[in-house]
């Protein structure tokens, strides 16, 4: 027997996509497999590595622990939707390339959205606030130095970029 | 001149498409509707004789196009995997089938693949399986194979699959002569990689080329390919491997194949549609490779002064249910133990015990780890036993900088003689000691030990073999847009190979780094590669790109030198252009040149155009004189003699609670020797990310099997990897460049260093805070806190 599927719309990086799943997909595999937005990683499916963290009406939310069909009417931001309308990286991304915050790059989606939603609530953060805006994703690459320069970075190329 | 970029902190050109989510890793290929997924049905049970597997519901599920077990494969896919490394000691090798064929010996051992219209429906499927099992006594532990009260495989007597001695003089003898013995017991407990992102593959049988092409999270694209078409009977050239964006490897992903790497393109082709498989977090945990677990019992000899006069070593080796990769983590602790020291007689005998547990294969640092804790623990036992100061101790051991090379009389992991090329020890010592403040720390800890506090200090030295064979290659292709591309055949995870590669072929060619596109680990663009592991793929690849980019240069000089009527010696390349030294408008650029190193030239870009008003070669000759090329190429391999040997010492200042036994990181510093740097930013980068890991290893990741074999831990909730909270903020690094003689960049490796002085170095700086010893690693606050216990009572 098919499983029954579901009418969804998501709102993606201010896109409308129009899509049909079964209740029990992830909102990750929806947005990776179904909108082929494959910046989205899955990198334990049980909520705790977070990098497939996506902001959720502007709230940083594990993807893998949302079903697709409970993310219809919000707004959903991915590390596609980072960039400046012209293309060029912003500011969250701009501060990994300079800081060297990223090696294989696959846990880095999820620092970026979340970075970003922290960053918006806390646009200052001192040094040990820095640390703490990451404490919740895991890197097995960096050793997480240079994300901490990378915060920091970032919050000073927002405030150039807003000024 | 254009300044070199060979040292400088280029930033990454890789990160562009990271940072912007646009990185193609391998669940990322072949996103459409129409590719077919799998799952796997592994063993719940760590040892047990399958008696029956019943498969009937499986193909009634909508979705479901196939399901494989043993029964259905054939030929070569119905044999063993391969033992990729053999060796002589390894009497008893044993490797697992793609599909578990009778018995299985480990918690998450494939016995059936299912292939179905995605991921969720495939992993139903599984659940419909029904499998008969007759259970055997399962073998868990060191200390349970060493017994061999029930063993693994029938066929292997004492669980022992190999037994390894090597001697250098008479170790026995000579502890028996020194002024002073010690026995030491030393535990490590097994771990893992852990890359953020799990094994993959996805295959496309393309019928009307009889083609396959494979896409693996690999470590080794050629390997891959070789493997897939012995098992698949296809013609080598039949295959292409890709390997994509690679989201971490530390070394598990250089095993291969795994049954997914062989099971999907086989579905592929069977099935005429793309198939896809993408490894979950528990089936990580479970299927893929562990490391670390041995136990050692040292005995050694030494003098007044602390020098060794004997030292032997005897230790086994947990290597899990089979041996695929033979022996190379024993064998590289066996030698690299002895770190940046002269044993002056060395005896050291491993067994390599199969278990009932995941296999173990190399894992950063490959048995380093082991070695340097060892070592170091020797080292810091001979201190405190003759009362004198831990640096010195092993000051009076060092090889000295005017005995390179170093000939340690053994033989090392490559089969060749273990030789250090370079190094200068001493003056690391004095780095690391300035660097953490090692003169100022007694001080230090009295004014804590005053305030109630309890600190320690510890240091720990080793050795890394890296940039070991057998070789690489490169080739340099410039293309009439002045673009420059460059493939190498070994693969990439995440060292920033595309902008280091670069950076070496901007210098010795004179192009704009720009300019510079670099491939890796597609066997399509250079089909003949080793891989990326044991630190070697910048010493390797590097040494091979620098030589490509050479030859390149050379027939760059050769046709512009004939158009701009010139000299050869008198054009020089910068920017992408050659010109005429001190005459610039006698010049042409790298396009140019390539369009005339083609003889067939249709105008199809300007280009070719600009090149219409130069002239080569000879009219009274052939287009292409005898012994030359069409194109503008270069391609070159190196391989060198033996491997060269980088170094390095981490010190750590930890703090522990009188109370909580909680192990608080207070100052970490990392003195490090790796030649001349491509990109300090990336080297700085890979020691990081190396203490961070070295960090998780020696404090709190630990495979906790139960006495049945369950892996109790199996997820991120319960292997504990180091957040940004477990690392220190910030580490003091220090470098020291003593380039290596044995290759054109003086450069040697870099990637494993971090990790390999961890569990040598905590233990030390725990045992300096509490007084008493440590032996046993990881160690977390409830063990440390029941040592103090049983400290005390022993006390009273």
């Amino acid at each position: 027997m098919s499983e029954e599927l579901h009418d969804v719309r998501l709102v993606v990086n201010g896109t409308t996509h129009h899509t049909q799943v079964p209740a029990r997909r992830l909102l990750s595999d929806a947005l990776r497999h179904d909108l082929a937005l494959t910046g989205t990683h899955v990198g334990c499916e049980h909520g705790v590595c977070g990098a497939c963290t996506v902001l959720v009406d502007g709230k940083p939310m594990r993807s893998c622990l949302i079903f697709a069909v409970s993310a219809v009417d919000t707004e959903i931001t991915t590390v596609e939707g980072l960039t400046e309308p012209d293309g060029s990286l912003g500011p969250v991304q701009q501060a990994f390339a300079e800081c060297h915050g990223l090696q294989c790059g696959f846990c880095t989606p999820g620092f970026l959205t979340t970075i970003t939603a922290g960053l918006a609530e806390n646009p200052c953060p001192t040094h040990d606030e820095a640390r703490d805006m990451i404490a919740g994703n895991l890197c097995r690459c960096t050793g997480y130095q240079n994300i901490v320069k990378a915060v920091e970075r970032a919050a000073v190329l927002i405030e150039e970029r807003t000024s | 001149m254009t300044t070199k970029l060979m040292g400088t902190p280029v930033q990454r050109v890789e990160d562009q498409r990271f940072l912007r989510g646009e990185g193609r890793y391998v669940d990322d290929i072949a996103v459409d509707g129409r590719t077919l997924h799998a799952a796997v049905l592994r063993s719940p049970h760590a040892h047990a004789r399958i008696i029956d597997i019943d498969v009937d519901e499986v193909l009634d599920l909508d979705g479901v196009h196939a399901v494989w077990t043993y029964d259905d494969l054939t030929g070569p896919m119905a044999e063993p995997l391969p033992l990729l490394i053999p060796h002589p000691a390894l009497t008893h090798g044993r490797t697992q089938y793609a599909l578990a064929r009778d018995e299985v010996n480990y918690v998450g051992e494939a016995i059936a693949f299912v292939v179905a219209d995605d991921r969720y429906v495939a992993e139903d499927a599984v659940g419909l399986i029904k499998v008969s099992y007759e259970f055997l006594k399962p073998v868990v532990g060191i200390d349970n194979a060493r017994a061999a009260q029930h063993l693994v495989h029938e066929d292997v007597p004492g669980n022992i699959g190999a037994r390894l001695e090597q001697n250098v003089g008479d170790a026995p003898a000579a502890i028996a002569a020194a002024p002073h013995r010690l026995e030491l017991d030393l535990t490590v407990e097994r771990s893992a990689c852990m890359p953020m992102e799990g094994r993959g593959t996805v295959a496309r049988w393309d019928a009307d080329i009889d083609r396959l092409q494979v896409w693996t999270s690999t470590q080794t694209s050629t390997g891959v390919r070789a493997a897939v078409a012995v098992k698949l009977g296809l013609d080598l050239g039949q295959v292409d491997v890709i390997t994509p964006d690679v989201g971490g490897g530390f070394g598990v992903k250089i095993v291969h194949p795994w049954p997914e790497e062989l099971l999907v393109p086989l579905a592929a082709r069977a099935l005429g549609r793309t198939v896809k498989f993408t490894e979950d977090r528990r089936e990580h945990f479970i299927s893929s490779a562990h490391e670390r677990g041995q136990v050692h019992h040292v005995e050694v000899g030494f003098d007044d002064d602390g020098r060794l006069c004997g030292l032997d070593v005897e230790f086994w080796h947990d290597h899990g249910a089979y041996s695929p990769y033979g022996l190379i983590v024993p064998i590289i602790t066996s030698t690299q133990l002895l770190g940046p020291y002269k044993p002056n007689n060395y005896r050291v005998v491993f067994e390599s015990l199969y278990t009932n547990t995941v296999m173990v294969t190399p894992y950063r640092g490959a048995g380093r780890p082991q070695g340097c804790y060892t070592m170091e623990r020797t080292m810091d036992a001979i201190a405190a036993y003759l009362g004198k100061d831990r640096a010195e101790v092993r000051a009076v051991n060092f090889i000295q900088p005017d005995e390179f090379p170093f000939d340690q009389g053994l033989i090392f992991q490559d089969g060749r003689e273990l030789e250090y090329d370079s190094g200068d020890y001493p003056a690391s010592l004095e780095k690391i000691k300035a660097l953490v403040g090692w003169d100022e720390f007694p001080a230090y800890q009295a004014e804590m030990a005053a305030a109630g506090r309890q600190v320690g200090i510890g240091l720990a030295c080793y050795v890394e073999g890296t940039g070991v064979g057998p070789y690489e290659g490169a080739h340099v292709h410039i293309e009439t847009s002045g673009k420059v591309k460059v493939a190498t055949g070994l693969t990439t995870q995440g060292q920033g190979h595309a902008t280091v590669f670069a950076q070496l072929v901007a210098d010795e060619l004179g192009c704009r780094f720009e300019d510079v596109e670099v491939v890796t680990g597609d066997t399509r663009r250079m089909p003949y590669a080793v891989g990326t592991f044991a630190s070697r793929a910048a010493v390797m690849s590097g040494s091979a790109i620098h030589l490509a980019a050479k030859r390149a240069k050379e027939k760059v000089l050769k046709i512009a030198a004939d158009a701009l009527e010139a000299d050869e010696s008198d054009l020089e390349i910068v920017a992408g252009v050659v010109s005429v030294k001190g005459s610039p408008g006698s010049s042409i650029d790298l396009g140019t040149v390539s369009v005339l190193s083609n003889p067939l030239r249709y105008a199809f870009d300007e280009a070719s155009k600009a090149a219409t008003q130069f002239s080569v070669g000879d009219p009274g000759r052939a287009p292409v004189p005898e012994g030359e090329e069409p194109g503008l190429e270069g391609k070159d391999f190196y391989s060198p003699e033996r491997a060269t040997f980088a170094s390095g010492m981490h010190a750590v200042i930890v703090e522990t609670d009188p109370l909580t036994a909680e192990i608080t990181i207070l100052k970490y510093a990392v003195v490090h020797d790796c030649g001349h740097l491509i990109n300090p930013m990336i080297v700085e980068g890979q020691i990081h990310g190396g203490v961070a890991q070295g960090i998780g290893g020696a404090l709190y990741e630990r495979m906790a099997y139960d006495e049945s074999g369950q892996l109790l831990n199996a997820s991120f909730m319960d292997f504990l990897m180091p957040y940004v909270t477990e690392v220190p903020d910030g580490i003091d690094i220090d470098h020291l460049e003593t380039p290596s003689p044995l290759n054109p960049l003086g450069i040697k490796g870099a990637g494993e260093a971090g990790v390999i002085p961890s569990a040598a170095v905590f233990a030390s700086a725990i045992e300096d805070a509490e007084g008493f010893s440590i032996t046993a690693m990881p160690i977390s606050p409830s063990e440390l806190f029941a040592l103090r216990q049983q400290r005390a009572e022993e006390k009273s």
